[in-house]
């Protein structure tokens, strides 16, 4: 064949072949097609396989209101026969993460809002809203703060000091 | 090119029995068979909502975005919660301020593309709130859709994204019925509720089932009879969204409405 036929097709070789050797090199060796759900699908089963590791190697961090009970025997018992027993700590005191190592100590939110998220008086007569205590926060002792007249452990009113 | 008659014969009969193999593999294969090729069939993750429990505190939201490192002040969220409220002229009232992150503390609601509203409460015939999350779809069109692998379905049936395979195109963003896709602000690639998979492959709930004090969000295994979870949508009324999409979602809602899409 003609040398000007050749030569381009050497190069188109050589392109192809150096595309083919970076493939070796990028993709992980556990990249391909794994057996899921639907079998070993192309559709939904074609990724790098080491990416489920990476997830579950996630830190967590809300550690549930157990962890507490040990150094925080009295808010734990207090909360616990209180109407608010249902709410979990860290959903008012942020994730624990690794306190009392990292952080050293946990937020206190003494604001309005926190308590609002279910008290304040939406009047949705069909919503399970309505079951919960409501009040207008506009009209109820408006500009102070809730916890200083209702304890948040225990917030039942015939406990009130 | 030679090709005598003999390899022609040879290769007719080699290419017949090659396309035979495959089709005779597809009859004959039983559930068990089918079950071991799926790998491990013991788990497949579902999840149960309760709309008639939730009262729209959005300690969920709260939770997933502390949880799952979603930029808190970002108007993103892996989870949402909407509110609905329905009025005599049976007009939708439709708002998630923030993804209902820091709950519902007043009557305003503001619907898109309309200034807020102050709805008297004789107006209203009902008003509920729904949580929503990533549908973990049995047919995922986002996995589908994606160009180089980055998403899938893991084998117990939950859709990831592999952050450093992603290329940031979009197309699963579109793609999702349900939108619960979006960019992460900071690693600018496709992100989206994960069922806390760190969490869920502990043994652990997820950050939302956990922060829930009502019993609004549960998550099960579907694959488990005595599961309450599963026992729970096999025995109660249960609905799952845009069911027509074919995506199969294993997100279950008992008390969806008309207006819930
Ligand atoms: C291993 C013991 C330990 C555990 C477990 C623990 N804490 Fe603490 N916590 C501490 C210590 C020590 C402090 C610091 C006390 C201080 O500074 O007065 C603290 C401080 C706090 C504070 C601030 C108190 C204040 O007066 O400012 C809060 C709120 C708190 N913890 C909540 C929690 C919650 C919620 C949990 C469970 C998720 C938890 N803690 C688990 C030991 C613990
Ligand atoms: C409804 C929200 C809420 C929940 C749930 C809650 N706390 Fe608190 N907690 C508060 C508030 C608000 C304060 C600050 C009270 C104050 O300043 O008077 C506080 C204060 C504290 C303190 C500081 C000491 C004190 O009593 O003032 C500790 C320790 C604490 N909480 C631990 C816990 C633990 C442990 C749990 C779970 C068993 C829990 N909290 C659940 C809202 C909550
Ligand atoms: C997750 C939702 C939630 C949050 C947040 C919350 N509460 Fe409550 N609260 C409840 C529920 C549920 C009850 C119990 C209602 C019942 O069983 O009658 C309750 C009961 C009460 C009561 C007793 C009302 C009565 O009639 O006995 C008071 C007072 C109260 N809460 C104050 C607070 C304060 C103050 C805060 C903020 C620190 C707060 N709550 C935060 C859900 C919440
Ligand atoms: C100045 C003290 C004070 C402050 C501040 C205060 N309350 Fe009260 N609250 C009371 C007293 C006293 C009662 C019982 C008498 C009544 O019903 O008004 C009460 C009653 C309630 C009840 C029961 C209502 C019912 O109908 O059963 C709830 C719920 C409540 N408060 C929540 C809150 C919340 C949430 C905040 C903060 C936004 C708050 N309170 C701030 C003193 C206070």
């Amino acid at each position: 064949m003609k040398n000007h036929v050749l030569r381009p097709l050497w190069l188109a070789i050589v392109f192809v072949a150096a595309i083919l050797l970076a493939r070796y090199y990028v993709v992980p060796s556990d990249f391909g097609v794994h057996p899921g759900v639907h079998g070993k699908s192309f559709t939904y089963g074609f990724y790098r396989q080491g990416d489920i590791q990476d997830w579950k190697n996630f830190k967590v961090k809300y550690r549930g209101r157990d962890l507490c009970a040990d150094c925080h025997d009295k808010e734990f018992a207090k909360i616990k026969a209180s109407p608010h027993s249902i709410i979990q700590c860290e959903n008012c005191h942020g994730p624990a993460i690794d306190h009392p190592d990292n952080p050293a100590t946990l937020k206190i939110n003494r604001s309005r809002a926190l308590c609002l998220r279910c008290h304040a008086d939406l009047g949705y007569p069909d919503s399970n809203r309505a079951q919960i205590p409501g009040i207008d926060p506009k009209e109820h002792n408006a500009g102070e703060a809730c916890v200083d007249c209702h304890n948040p452990h225990n917030p039942d009113l015939e406990d009130m000091e | 090119m030679s090709c005598s008659r003999r390899t022609l014969l040879k290769n007719t009969v080699k290419g017949a029995i090659a396309g035979a193999v495959p089709l005779s593999a597809l009859k004959f294969l039983s559930p068990t068979e089918v079950k071991a090729a799926i790998g491990d069939a013991k788990v497949r993750w579902g999840f149960l909502v309760d709309t008639t429990k939730c009262v729209g505190c959005g300690f969920c939201v709260k939770a997933c975005k502390k949880e799952n490192e979603v930029p808190y002040d970002a108007p993103v969220t892996r989870t949402w919660v909407e509110r609905y409220v329905i009025t005599k002229d049976k007009k939708a009232h439709i708002d998630s301020p923030m993804g209902g992150r820091d709950g519902f503390t007043s009557r305003q609601i503001k619907d898109d593309g309309e200034p807020p509203e102050n709805i008297p409460p004789e107006e209203i015939t009902k008003a509920f709130f729904v949580p929503k999350l990533c549908n973990q779809c049995e047919n995922p069109v986002c996995v589908q859709v994606c160009p180089v692998g980055a998403t899938y379905q893991t084998p117990d049936g939950v859709v990831l994204v592999d952050r450093t395979w992603c290329i940031g195109c979009g197309y699963c963003i579109m793609a999702c019925p349900y939108g619960v896709r979006f960019f992460h602000p900071k690693y600018h690639t496709a992100e989206k509720c994960t069922f806390c998979y760190h969490r869920i492959t502990k043994g652990l709930k997820t950050a939302c089932v956990d922060a829930c004090p009502f019993g609004a969000r549960r998550i099960g295994n579907l694959k488990d009879p005595n599961d309450p979870v599963t026992k729970a949508i096999l025995s109660e009324r249960v609905a799952v969204l845009k069911d027509e999409y074919g995506t199969k979602p294993q997100v279950f809602y008992i008390g969806l409405d008309y207006d819930v899409r």
